[in-house]
């Protein structure tokens, strides 16, 4: 099992009389910086502490690594205004809030600084369109930023809790499961056919397949949440070997930001316990602002990384060869092919038909149609 | 997170002649653009490459309490 990223597993969470914390300045803050709050507490973004100083911000951009040398590619920053909360200064400790998950949470200010969001978002999503969805995010954050230790006090229960492992909890299952090279797998969708042959296809060579479908913020058409999840276990149940595959949620947003992204994500999986990360087509992509194969290329910058990226080029059915294949195994014309494409696969599940089998599991699409709304509204 | 801001973030060091004349040599035509970016890939693949795998130091009360959550949960039997 690797060890987890930056050498040690981060556990920044205490339980404390809230009543010590009455005297303490507050700040709401939105659901998700509670969220990164949550994943720092808890090891997924190990080795942060907290959110990002200035020089660690200033290397994560020019350098795509934290100021001690340690790959880091996406800036996890807490923006504030200063209208917001009463005078504060560098050496403060405050109360972080947010209602939806309960989260309170110490922070201790070593530092509040400024920054400049058209090199935030040239640098991280490689444009400054605002039609991009990271890049519009960044453009609402608030004027200044506080660098700085959290300590989470307290959170609420959340729905899928009983689908929620933290890293250390990933770390002992793996090891009971005698699991020593994990494959992990993030998804944000049901599975078709073709995240079948990807996912089995990298299972063959490991010891166990960790899916780890994102939870969280969804935009209109999306599946909802629950949908992914019983589509998942219905997967499961009928087509692994309940020893060999393991699904658990990663709350946290998607930024979009295609290659950077890939690595953010890879780097949360080795704090998983993962030895493999798989890496699609075009992944954590939007739009066109990426190259198919960035988000594979980006990986040779980072020697020192401590997953293995596992790379997935495009994939389809072969009516010729009769099973899925890949361009680098099938010789046969595209007219043979049938491509996986989620988008006609969601438009017959509107209409509530079945798709083929060549597409999708008969039982995972039942699965699905169970529910009276699949999709987010 | 790293500390310092105001410490230097590069630092020379000598390498013979030489194997530098090699080195630039091998990474013509390559995505290296220079010698110092092919030493620093290097050296941090070695390093890296020196890391020991994970000895869990969580303790056995920690372990049992995760446990007995997995089986709760499903995930151990």
């Amino acid at each position: 099992m690797p060890k987890p990223h930056g050498g040690k597993l981060i556990s920044r969470s205490v339980k404390k009389e809230l009543s010590e914390t009455a005297e303490l300045t507050k700040l709401e803050i939105n659901t998700n910086l509670s969220e990164d709050i949550i994943n720092i507490s808890k090891g997924v973004f190990s080795p942060l502490e907290g959110f990002l100083h200035n020089n660690d911000l200033e290397n994560v951009l020019n350098e795509k690594r934290l100021a001690d040398d340690t790959p880091w590619t996406i800036p996890v920053l807490l923006d504030f205004n200063k209208q917001d909360i009463n005078e504060i200064k560098e050496g403060d400790r405050i109360l972080l809030t947010n209602k939806e998950n309960g989260v309170l949470a110490l922070l201790d200010i070593d530092e509040i600084f400024t920054y400049d969001k058209k090199t935030l978002a040239q640098t991280v999503y490689g444009t400054q369109d605002t039609a991009h969805p990271g890049v519009a995010n960044v453009y609402n954050m608030k004027q200044l930023l506080l660098g700085g230790k959290i300590t989470l006090l307290d959170s609420k229960t959340r729905k899928f809790d009983e689908y929620n492992l933290s890293p250390k909890e990933t770390r002992i299952l793996f090891k009971e499961k005698g699991w020593k090279e994990v494959v992990a797998f993030q998804t944000r969708n049901p599975p078709h056919i073709g995240h079948e042959y990807v996912q089995k296809t990298a299972l063959t060579f490991v010891d166990g397949i960790f899916i780890n479908p994102i939870i969280g913020k969804k935009k209109s058409g999306d599946f909802r949440d629950e949908v992914i999840l019983s589509s998942y276990e219905t997967l499961i149940k009928n087509y692994y070997l309940k020893e060999r595959a393991v699904m658990s949620i990663l709350r946290t947003s998607m930024k979009y930001a295609g290659p950077r992204e890939a690595i953010h994500h890879a780097i949360m999986r080795k704090n998983y316990g993962c030895t493999h990360f798989i890496v699609g087509r075009d992944h954590a992509g939007v739009g066109n602002y990426y190259g198919p194969y960035d988000a594979h290329d980006i990986f040779s910058e980072f020697p020192d990384l401590g997953i293995v990226p596992v790379f997935f080029r495009s994939f389809s059915r072969c009516t010729k060869c009769g099973s899925v294949v890949n361009d680098k195994i099938c010789p046969h014309d595209q007219k043979y092919h049938i491509n996986f494409s989620g988008k006609k696969i969601r438009e017959l599940l509107q209409n509530g038909e079945i798709p083929s089998e060549d597409m999708m599991r008969k039982e995972v699409a039942e699965t699905i149609l169970k529910f009276d709304k699949p999709f987010v509204e | 997170m790293a500390e310092g801001k105001d410490e230097k973030k590069y630092t020379t060091i000598s390498i013979p002649t030489p194997l530098a004349e090699k080195i630039k040599k091998r990474i013509e035509g390559t995505g290296f653009t220079s010698l110092s970016s092919y030493v620093t890939y290097v050296l941090r693949e070695v390093i890296s490459g020196m890391e020991e795998e994970s000895e869990e130091v969580f303790s056995k009360e920690d372990e049992e309490k995760v446990k007995d959550r997995l089986r709760a949960l499903g995930y151990l039997d």
